[in-house]
This record gives C-alpha cells, structure tokens and sequence, in this order.
C-alpha cells in the first residue's frame, strides 16, 4: 500500500525544494541570476590539462605563476561563447595579459576547426573534457571569464558574453602597468 | 472604464468557476442531477466572460490604452497592429489570461462533446477542470491583473520585446498552451475516474482523443518554437536544452508515453495504474513548466519578470492539484490489479519499452534542470548542466526507442508472431541499411560521426515500416480505421525528423567569414559572394541590410538578404537571418557585425536535411489529427451511455 505514495511523496519533496529556493530568493540570500563566486580574492585553482591544439603538450597553470593571466571557459557549442569570440580576439590584440582558454565538456576535433576558423585568442588553450576543472572554477555556464592576479588571486570575473567595453570597465583597472588594456 | 470591466468579468467567470467545480463535484458526490444540470451553463458561462475579459484586454492593446500599465510595458503606437495583438500574451499577466482562456475553451469543448458520457462522469470531469480554472483566476486577480491601471497614463508603451515581433512567435505561445493546458483534460477524466473509483476501458477510450488533441498541440508548439529560435536566434540552431524548452519537452514526453499506454488500457484492459500516474504527470510536468517560466528560479531567456510572491502561489497550486492526485491515486491504486497477461513478444512488451523509454528520457532531463537549482538552494555550489549532459541522456533512450519503434508497430497484442511481418521487415531493414549509406556517402560524401549512418537507417526503416500496413490496404482496395492510419502518419513523421537530426547533426557546416563588399567565401561547395549593405527602416526599427549572392558553380543559386535590427524603443540588436530553402538543405546567412575598414563579419551556415526535423513533427501531429477523427470515438460515443450503465455507482442518468 504505501508504495503507492511514493509519488505523491517525491513531488512533495520537489515542492519543499521549491518553497524552500523561493523562501530564499525571498530573503535574498539566493539569487539565481546573480553569480556570486565564492573564488573572488582566494587563490585560483591550479590544473594539468591536455592541450587543445597540441593533445601531446600540456597546459600548467604552475608555469604562469608570477604574472597575470585571464582564463576563458568556453566550447564551441555555446552561443555566448561564438557571440564573445570577436571581443576576445581584439582584447588579445590589445593587451599582453595572457588569455589562457578552457575548452570545456568538448570535442577537440570541432575545437580546433572552431579555432582555426574563427582565430585563436588564446596564448593556450586547455581541454576540460569531463568538466573536472570547470567544477573547480565554480562555473555556471559558458563564456565565463577570469582574472587572476600575478599573486595567483581570482581578482574579477565576467559570467556571459564578454565585449570590449566589459572588459575596460570590469577588468581594465587591474590592468595598469601590465601593458596596456 | 473598459479595463475595470475585464476586471469585472474575470470575476464572474471566477465565481461561476467556483460553481462549475462545486456542482460538478458535489453534485455527483452526492448524486443529485440537478446540480449536475448546472454544470454545463455554468461552463459555457465561464467561457463567455474569460473570452471578454480576453477581448476587451485586446481592445486595450489595439486602441493603445497606455493608462492599462500591462499595455503601456508591452505594446508602443508604432507597433504594427498584428503585433498589437500577439502582445496580448507578450508578457506574463496577459498570457496568463490566454492560459486561461484555453482552459475555459477545452472545458467548453469537453462540456459540449462529451454528452454521451455518464452523467456523473462527466460532471466530475467539469467539476476538476473549473477547480483548475479556480486556481489560475484567483492567481491572474489576486497577483497578476493584466488591467491594473498606470495612472498618469503613459505617453507611449516601451514596445514589445522584440524578439516576440515575429510571426512563428507570435503563435508559437498560444501552441504551446493549448498543448500544456489540453493535458488538463487527461488529468481532469483521470481524477474523476478516481473519484468515482471505476478506472477501465471506457475511461480509456474517452481519453484517448483529448491527449492525442493536447499531444498534436504541443507537438506543433515545441516545433514552432525551435522553428522560430533557428531562424531568429541568428546562430541556427534548433534546440538548445533551455531550462524552458526543457519545461515544455517533458509534457510533451509524458504525454507521448500517455498515448501510447492509454491503447493499452483501451484494447486490453492492462497498465491501469501507470496510465493513471502518466495521466497525472503528464499535467503535473505542465504546472511544474508553467511554475519554473513564472516564478523565476530558473534563469532562462524565456522567464517572465520574477517575483517570489507569484512563484509560492502557483507552487501552492501545482502542489494541490499534484499531490491532491497522486494521494488519490496512492488509495485507488491497489485495488486496480492488471487483467490478463501477455507474452514476451507481444504489442504490449513493446509498448511498455516505449513507455518505460519515454519516462526514463523525461526523469533525466527533469534532473539535469533541476540540478543546480538544488544545489544552488543549499548553498552546494552553482553548477551547470549544459547540451553534453541533455544530448547523451536523451540519445540513450532515443535511439532504441527508435528502432524498437518499427517493428513494435507490427506486433499483435497478447502475443506477437512476427511471422507475417518478418520478410517485410526484413527487406525494409535491408532497403533502409543501403539508403543509408548510399545517403551518407553518395548523398553527403562520408561516413559523417559514428552514429550517421545508423541514424539514418532508422529513419528510413521507421518511415518504411510505418508504410507496410497503409500500402498493403491500398492494394488490396481497401481502407485502413482512421486510427491505424494516424498512428502509421506519426510514425512516418518520427522516422523524417530522426533523418532531419542525424543529417544536421552529421553533415553541418557552419562557418564565420570576415567580408568587404565584392569578397566572397565557399561553404559546401556553394560560393557566397557579400554585396555589401545599405540601411533600411521597419516600422519601429532601423536595420543594416546585408545581401549575399549565393552561386553554385557558374549557376546562381539565390540572393539571401540578412538584417541586424535596432528597435527604436528598446534599442536591442535583433539578427534575422536570410535562409535559402530547398528539399535537401538550407543555406543560412547571417549578418554579424562590422569590423571595420568595410568588412563585415557573416555567419554562413549549410544545413542539410534540416526542414524534415520541423516537417517530421509537423507530419506526427497530422497523424494525431487523422486519428483523433476516427469513426470509434464518433461511433461509440452514442452507444456509450447503455453500455456503461450496468452496474456504475457512478451512472445516474
């Protein structure tokens, strides 16, 4: 008998998770559209990975240590990610910083056809196959951007599309004396 | 002063709401036909004043009433006057009364076809359905009028969002809620055959039309949808596993697995219970889908502005109606043990393997979004679940289901010999594996990804198996039960959308080209050559146009025109893509933006086979028409009342 209301009980666990994410949302202690990063002033995570372009190198965060470097998580099956590409193509242009690419949950066959059509921003580009180092990175979804300072601190962080203009008003202040934004 | 009366006239279709629930519920409770009597007027009477309430907010919008705050956000003097109307439900007040609206209508339709029912039946039935509408009109009075007043008046209206000015969207909503909204009538027949504790194959067969109708509905909604995100989004894509998308794509798949469990129900008395459950999923995944759009804990391009307030409102209502079923059921369910058995091999496994399939798909995809809410909520972390996680767990069930799909069609009830069907499946098999790949490398050149050609050989042999049936009838100058005929349409229509995927999916190319006017750039053997652009002016924006010259060889092809849009009031971008259509593929151009020096960027896509995912759906909810009209529920429907009587607390009449 009771087995039968296992169904009625699973929906009413889904309607506490709700009440309990609105009560939240309410209190504003959840936002859903805002992405806090719990990563803001703490040391980046490290990470190993194969490279995109080259599967028989790999990408270390170690050998960045001591200078600024921007980590961009994209795949070639996000929008944002194709809408962002341009920007990131001039903001490479345009600053010394290195952009390091993480190429996350994707094939690197259509990675590197992407890359190839659309030019390669990034000084490396790292494949995050299985979304082990994402996790790490805490991210949400892609594009999302990282700065992160010579000291190794996550200093700022863009969740979406990037433009020129974001990156001068979000990232440019932490860019002064580090060649040019 | 006509505002207040739509305010004024949502209320009495609130009041007579509460009667039509009340009388129907309590009258066939307590068996008394007079009240039952009522049920009927007092439906048509809801429908009257939810449909005036319905007109006078569109007159609002037509005669640009921006004292109406509603109208004053989501409508402006320049709007085009088909866009003024489509802008009814533009937002979430407005639609909510289109949701409203089709409610009241299939309680209409159900009041006036269903006379053949029992009485009491029937009342229940009307009485559910009015307690439904109860629930969403005291939710529009009390959270979300459509006609509250901004006063002073507004000079002009902040426009519609434009990315709702388009045609396929403008129809694509009012789809999709007749489709969420019709499987309130699956729920409602399923909740008073509860109540009246008789759950048998009547009941099925007086369900069957209505879920194949909601089924047909949503079918063409959710092709809309993807439809219009193709051609407007400007990146070309047809599904992106958006929360919402996902939202409406879990009631579609409980009502497919519905409609399949309901013929078992129907023809053999057996899956009792888990036709009940898929009956209240079916409409429970519709609430949760109305839930997640509305309340905003989702972030989505689809949400409507957020408000926790609304959000608990309509979480109260999607857990009385759900959890009010499915304790009914927990009481009703033991008593309904399955009738006879069937064998291994027989229509019945089958159907159950699709069901099981179709609910695994839905469970999975109910998890992957509602995941990082959960993990969000008790402070886990924010995670993402993107397209890798929702293809491969959809693809899972999918593909056996597919496959399985074509020879299930063909299998008896109780227990199957495929005997008769062996050497035709067989010769269909063989035909569709050579299809396949003459397609892939005669037709495309290569093998494609791993599962091309096994794609496309399902394809075909789905759309060849569902013909057997039809052509053998035909030859032997005879016709097919309309049923049979729906049922092998809507498989043929599966059989050309999984052919549509498996061709986008192996064979796109997509490929973005920096070009000054007079360059030109080559794509799947097509030369696109960019003419440069000029400024052009809509209605109530300003677009750069781009023309491209789409040649194959020395023989032109076409001239593709693509805007970038900048509606005045809201001043977002807009891409509308130019897209050349043949039988075989689709040449997409998209303008993106300048990069200077007279270069602009362009998006150049070829897409092969990609019409047949829209037209495969579009032919699945043909088939549904086809068999809804079949002679039995006509038929029966007038020798339904004798037939029932015997024995039925629930029969009065």
């Amino acid at each position: 008998m009771w087995r039968h209301f296992a169904p009625a009980a699973a929906f009413l666990a889904l309607g506490g998770l709700f009440a309990f994410a609105l009560m939240r949302i309410g209190q504003g202690r959840l936002d859903v559209h805002e992405i806090r990063s719990p990563l803001l002033g703490r040391p980046a995570p490290t990470f190993v990975l194969p490279s995109v372009t080259d599967p028989s190198r790999l990408v270390d965060t170690k050998a960045l240590a001591g200078r600024m470097y921007v980590v961009n998580v994209w795949g070639t099956w996000c929008g944002g990610c194709r809408e962002e590409h341009s920007a990131l193509m001039a903001i490479a242009h345009s600053t010394t910083v290195p952009i390091i690419g993480i190429d996350w949950k994707d094939d690197g066959q259509q990675a590197r056809l992407y890359l190839a059509q659309l030019g390669n921003p990034y000084q490396q580009v790292a494949a995050d196959r299985d979304g082990r180092v994402a996790i790490d990175w805490g991210v949400y979804g892609a594009p999302e951007t990282f700065l992160v300072s010579s000291s190794g601190v996550v200093l700022e962080k863009q969740v979406g599309p990037l433009s020129e203009a974001l990156w001068a008003e979000k990232f440019g202040r932490y860019l002064q004396g580090e060649g040019g934004s | 002063m006509i505002p207040e009366l739509g305010t004024l006239s949502l209320i009495i279709a609130l009041l007579l709401s509460a009667a039509q629930s009340f009388f129907g519920l309590a009258g066939a409770h307590r068996n008394r036909l007079s009240w039952m009597q009522v049920v009927t007027p007092a439906v048509a009477g809801v429908w009257v004043f939810v449909a005036l309430s319905f007109g006078i907010l569109t007159y609002s919008f037509i005669t640009n009433d921006f004292s109406v705050g509603y109208v004053a956000g989501n409508s402006n003097s320049a709007l085009p006057l088909v866009y003024r109307i489509a802008a009814v439900w533009g937002a979430h007040e407005g639609s909510l009364l289109l949701w409203i609206l089709i409610l009241s209508t299939w309680a209409l339709l159900v009041a006036g076809l269903s006379s053949s029912l029992p009485v009491a039946f029937r009342a229940r039935v009307l009485g559910v359905l009015g307690l439904i509408g109860l629930g969403f009109m005291s939710f529009t009075l009390l959270t979300s009028s459509p006609f509250t007043r901004l006063l002073p008046a507004a000079a002009d209206g902040a426009d519609l969002n434009p990315i709702l000015q388009d045609p396929a969207l403008a129809i694509h909503p009012p789809m999709l809620y007749m489709g969420y909204v019709g499987t309130s009538v699956a729920f409602s027949f399923a909740v008073a055959a509860m109540l009246a504790g008789r759950i048998d194959a009547g009941w099925a067969r007086w369900t069957r039309p209505w879920t194949v109708a909601a089924w047909m509905c949503l079918t063409c909604g959710i092709a809309l949808g993807s439809w219009w995100a193709y051609y407007e989004l400007g990146w070309g894509g047809w599904w992106f596993w958006d929360a919402v998308e996902n939202a409406s794509f879990m009631p579609w798949l409980a009502s497919t697995a519905l409609i399949h469990s309901l013929a078992v129900t129907e023809k053999r008395g057996l899956f009792r219970s888990w036709t009940l459950l898929l009956a209240i999923f079916a409409f429970s995944l519709s609430l949760l889908g109305t839930f997640l759009v509305r309340s905003g804990i989702l972030v989505s391009v689809h949400s409507f502005a957020s408000d926790p307030a609304r959000g608990l409102y309509i979480l109260a209502l999607l857990m009385f109606f759900i959890v009010g079923s499915l304790t009914l059921y927990a009481f009703r369910a033991p008593s309904l043990k399955g009738g006879g058995g069937f064998e291994l091999v027989s229509r019945e496994s089958f159907l159950l393997l699709n069901n099981a399939l179709l609910v695994a798909a839905a469970l999975l995809i109910l998890v992957g979004t509602l995941w990082p809410l959960a993990m969000d909520a008790f402070n886990l972390g924010k995670i993402s679940v993107g397209p890798p996680y929702f293809n491969m767990v959809f693809l899972v069930p999918a593909l056996p289901l597919v496959m399985l799909l074509g020879i299930g069609m063909h299998a008896g009830w109780k227990r199957a010999s495929l005997q008769t069907f062996r050497r035709k499946l067989l010769a269909i098999a063989g035909v569709a594996g050579v299809l396949a790949l003459a397609t892939a490398l005669i037709g495309f050149g290569s093998f494609g990804v791993p599962l091309t050609v096994l794609g496309f050989a399902a394809g075909c042999f789905v759309m060849g198996s569902a013909l057997i049936e039809p052509v053998q009838q035909w030859r032997r100058g005879q016709g097919l039960p309309r049923a049979a005929l729906g049922m092998a349409i809507a498989h043929f229509g599966v059989g050309m959308f999984v052919i549509g995927v498996t061709g986008v999916a192996s064979y796109k190319i997509e490929k973005d080209v920096g070009l000054a006017a007079g360059d030109s750039a080559t794509v799947a053997g097509y030369t696109f050559k960019f003419l440069g652009t000029q400024p052009v002016s809509g209605p109530n924006y300003e677009a750069i146009e781009g023309r491209v010259a789409v040649s194959r060889g020395a023989t032109p092809v076409t001239e593709l025109a693509t805007q970038k849009r900048t509606y005045r009031v809201q001043q977002n971008p807009m891409t509308h893509a130019g897209i050349d259509v043949a039988w075989n593929r689709d040449l997409f151009v998209a303008l993106g933006d300048e990069l200077g020096a007279d270069k602009w960027s362009l998006r150049l896509q070829y897409k092969p086979l990609v019409r047949y995912i829209w037209l495969g759906a579009l032919v699945a909810a043909i088939g549904g028409l086809v068999a809804i009209l079949d002679r039995r529920y006509r038929v029966r429907r007038t020798t339904a009342v004798p037939a029932a009587a015997p024995g039925s607390a629930s029969t009065v009449a």
